[in-house]
């Protein structure tokens, strides 16, 4: 008798055209989409000019996103921003997005429908691990893994063991997706899931919206994580339909899928999560790190930056003052979100709080620009990493938390739960 | 292949923006990448770094961006290989696609100090510590590696097997 597969199995073996596969077994795998930016795909174009092919394997499924360092910070990064979108031009590219339509890439895919459930898609990105949010599975490659599969429509990949996570029990107030994926992490720590598949399930997450699972799925690769996915079902329908522009699938683990471990966790109980320096793993309940004073708050990027986020942002600041020792930075990820955010009255909360609001962009995430920091500044964000020198200089810090975390903090001038500023 | 080089030594959970800093991503220049590898870590390294010269460092090396720059401005720093408790996994393939030999040795990771003079045979996995003389087994490339390694990385290895679909091979 065939033995059960996991949903990453699944998906695997269908774009592999095998019945079955199993983990450690090599597959070469078509990919449904790939996709690149202007910090890998400049590299990627170059080494995809020496394959020696004249074309990309299909224009409708090579995306290309300028969103690192764009619109472009200086002179360097305004060469590498036109590297793409020459190549964009010559290749006849349909998915290429130029700054004023864009969006970070990972909340933009998404939205525009060009990912769905069921897909293998490769971007030379470490978060598009984001998309298994929607039962596809999805991972980060490089640069020349990219030039390689926009010219094959393939890539080689080793088909890993999943590891399934299951969490019981009601969501608090001002608790989500980001602090499940922060308690998570700080349980199985950043190398906890190397080369593994982490499947997102249980009563909480069936719970979750599209955008929380967006953010949980995100930082997989925090934990070291080929892919994160979370089961298909009614809500990942209601976001795909209307949206996508391809046809998409549910695949779903089998009863007797094999695991290389389960987790298993009660949210019931759980304060918001604050992960201190350097590491996404030094995770503590926002209580414990109530009063540390901080500089600058950044709520946006691949993590955070979609509309519900923005939402619960404003519910906190409206009314209020970012304090004036605080910097509020402000990064709506998509266009359709700014405008969305603009229309139900969240950018004027924003402006009127103290905020600077900004265009889409990674910038500050990775401190690239938009928000760079000082030595000894610290920065309380919404975004997924804290390593030494990530937002700037090598002695800032940066401490990482729910937009609501964030938003509090931003008016109290520490580190805060909403609960102190703001009933639920 | 051997390789030989004096030993630098770094900690648990290099990540890719101690390699690189982001703030250097505005080129793919390996030239320019390298005058800047490790700044964060070790101010010293990219001033100090010789040909040849060995990154040993513990688990989990390479962690976080897809960046490719970070393997790039390894080998262009004139680092001959990376020994590691263990690598981040995309780490682990960019390396292998750009020609940089790495190799994971928990023991090598554990007793290697700065400064030793260490010699590794990249074919066999057996690294030699000549200053301590001690000597740590490597774990084996995968032979689906190896073929992408022996054809130069994966660009070479996509062009010798002229356009056709790797999924002929696998």
């Amino acid at each position: 008798m065939e033995m059960g597969m996991t949903i990453t199995e699944k998906i695997l073996a269908a774009a592999a055209g095998k019945k079955a596969v199993r983990p450690g077994e090599l597959v070469s795998a078509k990919v449904d989409l790939v996709l690149g930016n202007d910090i890998t795909a400049p590299m990627a174009i170059s080494e995809f000019e020496k394959i020696g092919v004249a074309e990309v394997f299909d224009r409708d499924r090579v995306v290309l996103v300028p969103d690192h360092f764009v619109p472009n910070k200086d002179i360097k990064s305004a060469e590498q921003a036109k590297i793409l979108r020459d190549f964009a031009r010559r290749q006849g590219l349909t998915n290429y997005y130029e700054v004023g339509r864009m969006g970070i890439e990972h909340c933009l895919l998404p939205e525009e429908g060009l990912v769905g459930p069921g897909d293998v898609v490769v971007g030379a990105d470490s978060h598009t691990c984001t998309y298994g949010a929607l039962g596809a599975f999805s991972t980060g490659v490089g640069s020349t893994d990219l030039a390689a599969a926009m010219a094959l429509g393939e890539i080689w990949l080793k088909v890993p063991a999943s590891l399934k996570f299951v969490y019981y029990g009601e969501l608090p107030p001002w608790v989500g997706g980001k602090d499940l994926i922060l308690y998570t992490i700080g349980d199985i720590g950043v190398d906890g899931a190397t080369y593994q598949a982490m499947e997102f399930t249980g009563p909480a997450v069936a719970k979750l919206s599209m955008d929380g699972r967006f953010t949980m799925a995100n930082m997989a690769v925090e934990a070291g994580a080929k892919n994160g996915i979370v089961p298909p079902d009614e809500i990942t329908r209601a976001y795909v339909q209307g949206r996508a522009k391809r046809p998409w699938q549910f695949f779903a683990s089998d009863p007797d899928a094999e695991y290389a471990k389960i987790y298993e966790y009660d949210v019931s109980e759980m304060e918001p999560a604050v992960a201190f320096p350097h590491l996404p793993e030094n995770v503590r309940p926002v209580s414990a790190a109530a009063g540390v004073s901080i500089d600058q708050v950044v709520i946006g990027s691949c993590t955070n930056g979609r509309l519900e986020d923005l939402r619960t942002a404003a519910r906190v600041l409206a009314g209020r003052k970012v304090h004036p020792d605080v910097r509020l930075i402000v990064i709506p990820g998509t266009q359709q979100i700014y405008l969305q955010a603009l229309q139900e009255g969240l950018i004027k909360i924003f402006v009127e709080a103290g905020a600077a609001v900004s265009t889409p962009t990674c910038g500050p995430c990775l401190g690239g620009y938009m928000g760079v920091l000082a030595a000894g500044e610290r920065c309380l964000a919404t975004t997924n990493r804290n390593f030494v020198g990530r937002m700037g200089h090598r002695e800032s810090e940066v401490y990482l938390s729910n937009p609501a975390v964030a938003a509090a903090s931003a008016v109290a001038g520490a580190i805060a739960g909403p609960k102190e500023v703001r009933e639920p | 292949m051997i390789l030989s080089g004096k030993a630098w030594k770094f900690s648990d959970d290099i990540n890719t923006d101690l390699i690189i800093p982001a703030r250097y991503l505005n080129t793919s220049d390996p030239a320019e990448l390298a005058e800047h590898c490790m700044e964060d870590a070790d101010p010293e390294f990219p001033r100090r770094v010789q040909a040849g010269d060995v990154i040993v460092a513990g688990k989990n090396f390479g962690s976080g961006s897809s960046r490719e720059h970070a393997p790039l401005a390894i080998k262009a720093a004139g680092v001959s290989c990376v020994i590691a408790a263990s690598f981040a996994r995309i780490f682990y393939r960019n390396a292998f696609n750009i020609g940089l030999p790495i190799f994971e040795a928990p023991a090598a990771a554990e007793q290697v100090q700065p400064g030793d003079l260490l010699r590794v045979d990249a074919a066999k996995g057996v690294i030699t510590n000549l200053t301590r003389q001690q000597e740590y087994q490597a774990t084996a490339i995968p032979p689906f590696m190896q073929e992408i390694i022996s054809a130069g990385g994966l660009i070479n290895y996509v062009r010798k097997t002229g356009g056709r679909k790797t999924g002929d091979r696998v």
